[in-house]
């Protein structure tokens, strides 16, 4: 039944992608060249004739794109000019250190806010105040005090990746059922003990959702952030390539950001699955 | 090594004694350079074989390619060579150089794929950058050694106007002329700037010479740019992109940036920038005053690098070469009709007309002083500096004419013999020694 269900939904997703498809090519149809009257020379100077990229690239040369760079995704031409695959691996060693500092900080952290009202209410006004702000809106302050454009990029991911986090941990560890803190009570079981043995495996699945959350948002900001700062990475491509008004190489960017997304994001779904459990 | 007699009609000018060279300058060189290798080759054999009848014996068995074989293994007779050649060893080799996607920046970018710099011994790597903003940032953090920056950028960062206050200098101007006003299709026939109250252009940056001669084509033509239209920082390469949005009406932009926007059938060209001030600068090749403190063999280097870059990229039998190597994703990414339009001066013009300007750009790299001398007074003028200027102090501190003047002449390139020029900007004179009257001889001005 279930297998079912699956093949049908597959067709329908298969459907959906080529009505996407062909309502795209219909309305990027080429359409006939206006002639302006002029003489061949100013034609030739403004290109015509020759194959150029005005209006909205139609899905078959957005195929070409994807053909050219993913046969080659590792080429390296210079520091200005990389494969796609080395532009997203800048992108992801990035997101990676920013989020693990982020890890390093906020598991800690949020356990103590967890496990102590106190420390919760005095945290509480700061974590509210700085939850809300842009990341990008620290990229300045971070190249001017860090003065590295690379370190300022991952200090961005890791206060994008903080807060989901720390708030999650705390939540997490908050709730934990009082029942099971006093069974440990009773037991008397060694603080150490307590945090690692009865309250992580309790929070485990909040924490992972915080983490899930987390990853999202630095890979959401990696790209505008290197659009900024530039140099290398998946955002430095778009960049690069919006520069040049290439709109396809701009929407092939814009797919492989979302493909490379999406598997994050189901690594992070086979962690939360790893260590749900069932009351 | 004899030098030909020019005035002798037996003696060819153009070709060397040889004959296998294309003048007599690389015929030196090649001489020079074959001088050189053997020198180390004869050091290095001394070294192996004190006595030199068990040199002559070892080559008479082994044979001399093998012998040259066995020896060249072991010794790196090509980093000897380049080391003999360095004229006072490298402070440092590695350098990053952060430019701007445009074609101001030619020389500086050709001089990688030449081989300038390698040829001075520097490893220079080329960083494309996405804004003037990151490109000061970047260079005051020491991320970069050197870069392209805009003609005023190296005298407001000097001042410390607009940023931390960092001595900088300028080596060379990389280019004058070759920025134009753009303006969208829509303004077809709305040209007389009389008219444009309202209108939202945008500038690469505070402190660029697009900025100052926007103000100034609008001041002339009564409108103040401050209260009158809109004027926007946008980094080069997003006014194309911004002007297809309709974001902006035009804007006075560099080029490859003002050709495509034609090219791409959005805008057309209303005036080229040389009908402002023939002979404007517009970027330069800048460098930290402590680099310099720091590395002075490095700086030397450097400079004749792009000098000679320089003197390539003046000629105009070079240019569509140019635009062919600039072309790719690796310097400009921009299509190389739009480059061979630029570099070449024969271009459509957006309005249905082939214009033929081959002084669209030029790669002069003398960096006047008194063109530090027009800026700060438009800096003054539009109220980014303000109380008192010392033209002559801050000129003579920022642009490194003497420098230039010094290694042009070594490389043969005739640098002018004075320091100041008067120049004419919309027909009407500024003389650098007036400068204080001028600046303050205009209606329209910073209130």
């Amino acid at each position: 039944m279930s297998s079912r269900l699956a093949l049908r939904a597959g067709l329908i997703s298969l459907l959906l992608f080529l009505l996407f498809i062909g309502t795209w090519s219909v309305a990027t149809r080429p359409v006939e060249a206006t002639d302006h009257g002029a003489d061949a020379e100013y034609a030739a100077l403004m290109g015509k004739g020759v194959d150029k990229a005005s209006g909205f690239p139609p899905p078959a040369k957005v195929g070409e794109a994807f053909v050219t760079y993913l046969s080659d995704p590792f080429y390296d031409n210079g520091p200005n000019d990389k494969g796609i695959g080395i532009q997203l691996g800048h992108s992801l060693i990035r997101v990676g250190i920013g989020f693990l500092l982020a890890v390093a900080v906020a598991l800690p952290l949020g356990f103590a806010i967890g496990m102590s009202p106190l420390l919760f209410q005095a945290f509480n006004p700061f974590i509210q105040i700085l939850k809300p702000i842009s990341p990008l809106a620290w990229m300045p302050l971070a190249l001017y005090s860090l003065k590295d454009s690379d370190i300022s990029g991952i200090f961005v991911i890791f206060i994008c990746s903080l807060w989901p986090m720390l708030i999650n941990t705390a939540f997490g560890v908050a709730s934990v059922r009082k029942d099971w803190i006093n069974v440990a009570r009773t037991l008397e079981v060694g603080p150490l003990r307590k945090a690692f043995q009865v309250i992580l495996p309790a929070a485990a699945p909040t924490i992972l959702t915080g983490m899930r959350i987390s990853m999202g948002i630095a890979w959401l900001v990696i790209v505008a952030a290197e659009m900024l700062v530039g140099g290398t990475g998946i955002g430095y491509f778009v960049w690069n390539e919006w520069n040049n008004l290439a709109l396809p190489n701009v929407i092939f960017a814009v797919a492989m950001i979302g493909l490379v997304g999406m598997i994050l994001d189901q690594c992070f779904g086979v962690l939360q699955k790893l260590v749900t459990y069932r009351e | 090594m004899s030098l030909n007699n020019p005035f002798d009609p037996n003696t060819e000018l153009s070709a060397c004694n040889c004959g296998r060279h294309a003048s007599q300058a690389e015929h030196d060189l090649a001489e020079t350079e074959a001088l050189n290798q053997r020198v180390i080759q004869s050091t290095v054999m001394r070294a192996l074989f004190p006595k030199d009848e068990e040199r002559r014996h070892f080559l008479r068995t082994v044979g001399v390619s093998t012998a040259w074989a066995a020896i060249s293994s072991l010794i790196p007779f090509g980093a000897l060579e380049a080391m003999a050649q360095e004229k006072g060893s490298l402070e440092k080799k590695d350098l990053k150089v952060g430019f701007i996607p445009i074609t101001c920046a030619s020389p500086l970018i050709m001089a990688d794929p030449l081989g300038f710099y390698k040829k001075e011994g520097l490893n220079v790597t080329m960083m494309k950058t996405a804004g003037w903003a990151l490109i000061r940032d970047k260079t005051m953090n020491r991320e970069y050694d050197a870069a392209q920056m805009l003609a005023p950028m190296p005298l407001a960062i000097s001042m410390g106007v607009g940023s931390n206050a960092m001595p900088t200098n300028v080596m060379t101007i990389q280019n004058v002329n070759g920025q134009a006003i753009i303006l969208a299709n829509k303004h077809k026939n709305n040209r007389d700037p009389k008219n444009w109250k309202g209108f939202k252009f945008a500038i690469p940056f505070e402190f660029s010479i697009h900025n100052l001669l926007l103000r100034y084509y609008l001041a002339e033509h009564g409108i103040n740019p401050d209260t009158d239209v809109q004027l926007r920082v946008v980094a080069p390469p997003e006014m194309v992109a911004n002007l297809r949005a309709g974001n902006i009406d035009g804007f006075l932009g560099p080029d490859p940036v003002n050709q495509r926007a034609v090219y791409d059938e959005l805008g057309f060209i209303h005036i080229l920038s040389r009908d402002i001030w023939d002979g404007h600068p517009c970027c330069s090749f800048s460098i930290p005053t402590d680099f310099i403190k720091q590395n002075p063999n490095t700086f030397a280097a450097l400079y004749r690098a792009i000098l000679k870059s320089a003197a390539m990229a003046r000629d105009p039998k070079n240019r569509s070469i140019m635009a062919e190597v600039l072309a790719p994703a690796n310097y400009l990414n921009q299509p190389k009709a739009v480059l061979d339009q630029v570099l070449t001066g024969k271009f459509a013009d957006g309005l249905g007309n082939v214009v033929n300007v081959p002084e669209r750009v030029d790669y002069d790299p003398f960096p006047w002083y008194s063109m530090a001398y027009w800026i700060l007074t438009q800096m003054k003028r539009w109220g980014y500096v303000k109380g008192d200027v010392r033209y002559k102090d801050i000129a003579e501190k920022v642009y490194l004419l003497t420098d230039a003047r010094k290694y042009m002449s070594e490389l043969g390139m005739n640098p002018p013999k004075e320091n100041l020029r008067k120049v004419k900007v919309m027909g009407k004179e500024f003389d650098p020694a007036k400068a204080e009257a001028y600046a303050n001889s205009f209606a329209i001005r910073k209130a």
